[in-house]
């Protein structure tokens, strides 16, 4: 979808601040939010396509304005109601009010350290060959999906080239909407600054993305 | 926030064990020093450059940095002919199991609006300037695979120890938005 997460060539938000000594965390409640969104999705009840999209599904002005743990709480509050794991009632009243929905699993300390060091690799096996091969020329496909989607909008309707195959992986953009993770192959493929910016483009730089096949077209 | 945990442990959803075990993974056990060994033995180490360079999953997965968004790892290697730098347009992904959790910056609009388009006008702001003739390779990770930047092993370090190579390498180094640290720089 079109939501304020397609960030990439937006003009407009100042300087890039780095913070010396980062602390990893910068209130306590955001080591809630994270480990609360990791146990959550640990339930097995959606996949990391469905959060992203609950995520950029933000209102944009409530995305933009949202520090990047606050975005991952309304958007697991989002999830959690989606799933019949919690009410409305419940987060506005702040208690447990009626039984949830069962979950497929509950992420206990002891299965903790095996699940975040096996994380969730999203290659699959998948029949057939890929159709591009490293050099070949290709264009993405210009589409403006209401759902889920990877192909970033300042990649859509370029021409690049294929820089390598990385087998085949889940397709998010049917993944998010509980449609299958509908394997597709996945590559790098690089554009050139000018191709994707016009003539004020860096003259030196080059842009990648990674890309399902679905995405693209020979060029 | 805390309204939230409150719900989903009384409803037996998530246990605050578990919650523990994730925070500590992530303050004392994961973070940018996994990253830093991994480039310090690829200076050291040409077979297990090699390897990294092949395979960076299991390269990395050898030294025992796995998992949660860490699935797919890319080395990709800077030398005088390109400098590469690290984004996620779309969202935040971040290679966590060699460089912990990302910093704000790298998640904040600023930064994933103007990499791809600006990455010359980011990295003045990082104070790193590169010689104008130097392509600078941007790799938006917009699907699971993850990117380690390997910098150029700086000059002066000839013989030195994995372990103390490994202080030279920051994690803005392995982002692309900084170089390593100089020797005569060491704290």
């Amino acid at each position: 979808m079109n939501g304020a997460q397609d960030m990439g060539g937006q003009m407009g938000f100042g300087p890039v601040a780095p913070e010396k000594n980062e602390p990893l965390f910068h209130a306590p409640w955001e080591k809630r939010a994270l480990a609360l969104t990791l146990a959550a999705g640990a339930m097995g009840r959606w996949n990391i396509d469905e959060s992203r999209h609950a995520r950029e599904s933000l209102h944009p002005a409530d995305y933009l304005s949202s520090s990047y743990y606050e975005i991952w709480i309304k958007a697991l509050e989002t999830l959690l109601l989606r799933h019949g794991f919690v009410t409305a009632e419940e987060l506005s009243a702040g208690e447990a009010r009626v039984p949830a929905a069962a979950p497929p699993r509950v992420l206990s300390a002891e299965m903790t350290p095996g699940v975040l060091a096996r994380g969730g690799p999203t290659n699959r096996t998948k029949a057939g060959e890929p159709r591009f091969k490293p050099g070949d020329a290709v264009r993405c496909i210009v589409i403006n999906p209401r759902g889920h989607t990877r192909l970033p909008r300042y990649a859509r309707g370029k021409t690049g080239v294929i820089e390598a195959v990385h087998g085949a992986h889940v397709f998010p953009d049917s993944n998010a909407h509980g449609s299958g993770e509908a394997p597709d192959w996945l590559y790098t493929v690089a554009f050139e600054a000018r191709e994707l910016w016009g003539r004020d483009a860096d003259p030196a730089s080059v842009v990648s993305i990674d890309a399902w096949e679905n995405y693209l077209e020979p060029a | 926030m805390k309204a939230l945990e409150t719900i989903l442990v009384a409803k037996g959803l998530v246990d605050p064990a578990a919650l523990e075990v994730i925070i500590d993974t992530y303050e004392t056990k994961i973070g940018p020093r996994n990253g830093a060994r991994v480039v310090a033995r690829a200076w050291a180490d040409p077979a297990f450059e090699a390897r990294l360079r092949a395979d960076a999953t299991a390269a990395i997965a050898e030294m025992g940095y796995t998992g949660r968004q860490g699935e797919h790892m890319m080395a990709v290697f800077n030398d005088e002919a390109t400098h590469n730098l690290v984004v996620c347009t779309l969202c935040s992904c971040y290679p966590w199991s060699v460089l912990g959790l990302p910093p704000v910056w790298y998640k904040s609009a600023p930064y994933r609006s103007r990499a791809v388009i600006d990455p010359r006008g980011v990295l003045a702001e990082f104070g790193v300037t590169l010689p104008a003739s130097r392509t600078v390779r941007i790799w938006d990770s917009t699907a699971e695979m993850r990117y380690l930047v390997v910098p150029m092993r700086p000059a002066g370090t000839e013989g030195w120890s994995e372990e103390l190579l490994a202080d030279l390498v920051t994690r803005d180094s392995m982002i692309g938005a900084g170089l390593p640290l100089e020797p005569g720089a060491m704290p």
